[in-house]
């Protein structure tokens, strides 16, 4: 069999079948197994320069890893993991690697690249499985610090600073850790039970306590953390939680609803589950606006609690923000895409319900400030999708619960707090910041690196006091 | 876990809790609401703050059983705990960021309707302690339904009670109540706060729109998070869209878009009829009923 083994091709991961998993809400991707992992991890030619490493936000030393793994020593191989990355089997899900390390892996110049993602997500698996925690520090600075929200920015930097002996609580407005790992990524892509609650377990057993229920700056101030609660040094990682509407007519019908509405109900509150109280809309047809990954995460929930469901997207395809998996899956479960397509008005049932969704063709012209062609109308050219439910999936931005109850903490105009991407440094002294509630809505990854030197600024702020 | 201390039936439906939420008690003001959630599966549901006790750590809660959640809830007593309770959230009313002296002129009249007397009596008692007599009507059905007139009367300047059959006070509506004060007896108030049920909100608005009085009303949407995370509470107030959890719940009720935001509240009342349904009627009910939709 190896020997007929094509070189220049991943190993096949294995996936539910896309008929099945239309319809529950259990992981798509299997994931690896050794036999597997170990074949995959064959592929690599451990780069002198290894490309991949510069490619991965927090540079995890992926050929080192991986060699490991040839060799078969797992555990090894997840200690190097873990001395770039707090939350692996999350991010061997849910990073965008087509644009990151697998983007510029070797192998992919003459055929596909390695399954570094794949592959990172065995070895986080294979290591909860097998029981390998990460242990407390030893040694204890005796100084406290604040860390504002409980997604990956804020569970990267809480790990980190616990790590070097700081006392670290977390701050959380809900009433789950895990931010947008919780609230936003469904189950079918990221489980929660099986993969998010171990990794918040495994920064909890670094000494991290997480308090929730805490909505800072309506519970409690950052001021009065600092002042009056005894905390030397705060991180902001509260997220880009607000969701943007469209604005146009028949936006606030019953049946039109934000995606983060939509997914908080599905994921945070297990709507889809008969067992929790939480209610969600039955919809036969869903038209969901859109091309990113919240997108694909809203059409695919909405398909598997029994809809038809429609994406709407204004570019082509070729500018999909979305992860290449998410849409290849997204197709193969069935979801109709409507490409250079973009709403103009929703049509209402005189008791306020949505009954469909007026659309105009686009075409793409000059490239704009985003570097991505323009879409530009195309004159007469509406028609209408007939749709019970619509669901809007353009983007969010950050909350200004903070920045508007702490002197001296300064925003810019998109309301994204203003802070050193080296680290994390904001305005207001003592006070450090990352991911999406500064940068606005981005990537898992891009917060931990955030969190990470957020967590390296607070050190030396606090060290050098 | 946030423990109850006291819990009370105060009316048919409708109950007070006092609980300790030490967090919350410190920091509340007026015009905030907490959000609750029962156990592991239970949905997020917004309360109104009655009162608070800094000192002793604790929040006082009212609320009215209208589906499953709160029915359930109502089962609670002095001991039990909630397994989440949020806040503040929400704005304080706009008078707590205001100058006392300002305020000192100003005649206030509060409107509350049934459970909405609740959020109107943590703002007639801080006014009351900021040196501003302020004249309260309360409205219900019926006499049984009238709640928390002892602890009105004590902070209020005159409380006036209407009970839409006459069993208590003016006999009718609200609506006509204020017209009797303002329009025949002459009073003059310079700004009304009315909350309670949208309807009602909605006939005070029209009227005082009418007698060229400012109106105050408190929403009371669907959410979820209570945070601006969901935008399920989104409401019309002129041409803007805002949320209720953020921006309000206060606003100016002449702006209010009402009939949208009656609309929106009907979202979920299928779900929420098959829940009662179930709770109810457990096991031992299997569709057929033609109206609760388990037999589809």
């Amino acid at each position: 069999m190896e020997a007929k083994r094509d070189m220049t091709k991943k190993v096949p991961v294995r996936e539910q079948d896309p008929k099945v998993r239309a319809a529950n809400f259990d992981e798509v991707c299997l994931g690896y197994n050794e036999e597997e992992a170990l074949a995959e991890a064959q592929r690599c030619l451990n780069c002198k320069n290894a490309k991949c490493v510069t490619g991965c936000p927090v540079s995890i030393d992926i050929p080192a890893f991986i060699q490991q793994v040839k060799e078969g020593k797992f555990e090894e191989a997840a200690k190097i993991i873990a001395r770039s990355s707090a939350l692996p089997a999350v991010c061997g899900r849910v990073c965008p690697q087509e644009s990151q390390c697998e983007g510029v892996c070797v192998r992919g110049v003459k055929g596909e690249p390695v399954s570094i993602g794949k592959l990172e997500r065995f070895v986080a698996d294979w290591s909860r499985a097998h029981g390998f925690v990460p242990e407390a520090p030893a040694e204890k600075k005796g100084k406290k610090v604040a860390v504002i929200g409980s997604g990956p920015a804020g569970l990267t930097c809480a790990g980190d600073l616990a790590k070097m002996g700081y006392e670290v609580t977390i701050f959380e407005a809900l009433h789950e850790p895990g931010g947008v790992l919780t609230y936003g990524i469904p189950e079918f892509r990221l489980p929660k039970d099986g993969v998010v609650q171990p990794e918040i377990e495994n920064v909890r057993r670094l000494g991290v306590t997480i308090e929730t229920n805490v909505v800072i700056g309506k519970s409690v101030t950052i001021d009065e953390l600092m002042e009056q609660e005894g905390f030397e040094a705060v991180f902001v990682g509260s997220g880009a939680g607000l969701p943007r509407f469209m604005g146009i007519p028949g936006e606030n019908a019953n049946g039109v609803f934000s995606a983060n509405e939509y997914l908080t109900r599905s994921n945070l509150m297990k709507a889809f589950r008969e067992d929790h109280d939480t209610p969600i809309m039955e919809a036969k047809k869903v038209v969901v606006v859109g091309g990113g990954n919240v997108a694909m995460d809203a059409a695919r929930t909405a398909l598997r609690l029994g809809a038809e469901v429609h994406i709407v997207y204004r570019r082509s395809e070729k500018e999909l923000p979305a992860r290449a998996e998410e849409v290849h899956h997204a197709k193969e479960e069935g979801i109709a895409f409507h490409l250079l397509t973009n709403p103009a008005e929703i049509l209402t049932e005189e008791n306020g319900w949505v009954r469909g969704i007026v659309c105009r063709r686009m075409e793409l012209g000059e490239p704009d400030e985003s570097g991505r062609r323009r879409p530009i109308e195309v004159p007469g050219s509406e028609f209408e999708i007939e749709a019970d439910a619509v669901i809007m999936a353009l983007g969010t931005s950050p909350n200004p619960l903070i920045s508007n109850t702490t002197k001296g903490l300064e925003v810019n105009r998109r309301r994204c707090i203003v802070a050193d991407e080296s680290n994390g440094k904001t305005t207001k002294e003592g006070v450090f910041a990352g991911g999406d509630a500064v940068t606005g809505a981005a990537t898992v990854i891009l917060a931990m690196e955030a969190g990470r030197a957020g967590a390296k600024g607070i050190d030396a702020y606090l060290s050098a006091k | 876990m946030y423990q109850i201390e006291k819990a009370v039936k105060l009316a048919d439906k409708i109950y007070l809790m006092v609980v300790k939420a030490p967090r919350v008690a410190a920091s509340c003001e007026p015009g905030e609401f907490v959000i609750v959630r029962m156990g592991e599966e239970g949905e997020r549901i917004p309360f109104t703050i009655c009162d608070y006790d800094r000192e002793a750590g604790t929040v006082t809660v009212v609320f009215q059983t209208v589906g499953a959640s709160t029915e359930k809830m109502s089962a609670l007593k002095a001991g039990d705990c909630f397994h989440d309770f949020v806040g503040p959230l929400g704005n304080p009313s706009e008078f707590v960021k205001e100058d006392p002296g300002a305020l000192r002129g100003r005649r206030y009249l509060f409107v509350a309707g049934g459970v909405g007397t609740a959020p109107v009596y943590p703002q007639v008692k801080w006014l009351k302690e900021h040196g501003v007599q302020a004249d309260v009507i309360i409205g219900a059905k019926t006499k049984d339904l009238l709640i928390l007139t002892e602890e009105m009367k004590e902070a209020a300047g005159t409380l006036y009670i209407a009970t839409d059959d006459g069993s208590a006070g003016y006999h009718g509506m609200v609506t006509g109540l204020i017209e009797d004060l303002v329009v025949r007896q002459g009073k003059h108030y310079d700004v009304c706060v009315a909350i309670g049920p949208m309807i009602m909100m909605k006939f005070v608005c029209l009227l005082t729109k009418k007698l060229a009085l400012p109106t105050i009303v408190s929403l009371n949407p669907i959410m979820v998070d209570g945070t601006g995370m969901c935008g399920a509470c989104r409401v019309t107030v002129g041409d803007q869209v805002k949320f209720a959890c953020v921006d309000g719940p206060e606003f100016d009720g002449h702006l209010v878009h009402f009939d949208e935001a009656m609309k929106r509240q009907q979202i979920y009342k299928t779900q929420e009829g098959r829940a009662m349904l179930r709770l109810k009627e457990g096991a031992t009910h299997h569709g057929g009923c033609g109206h609760c939709g388990g037999d589809e």
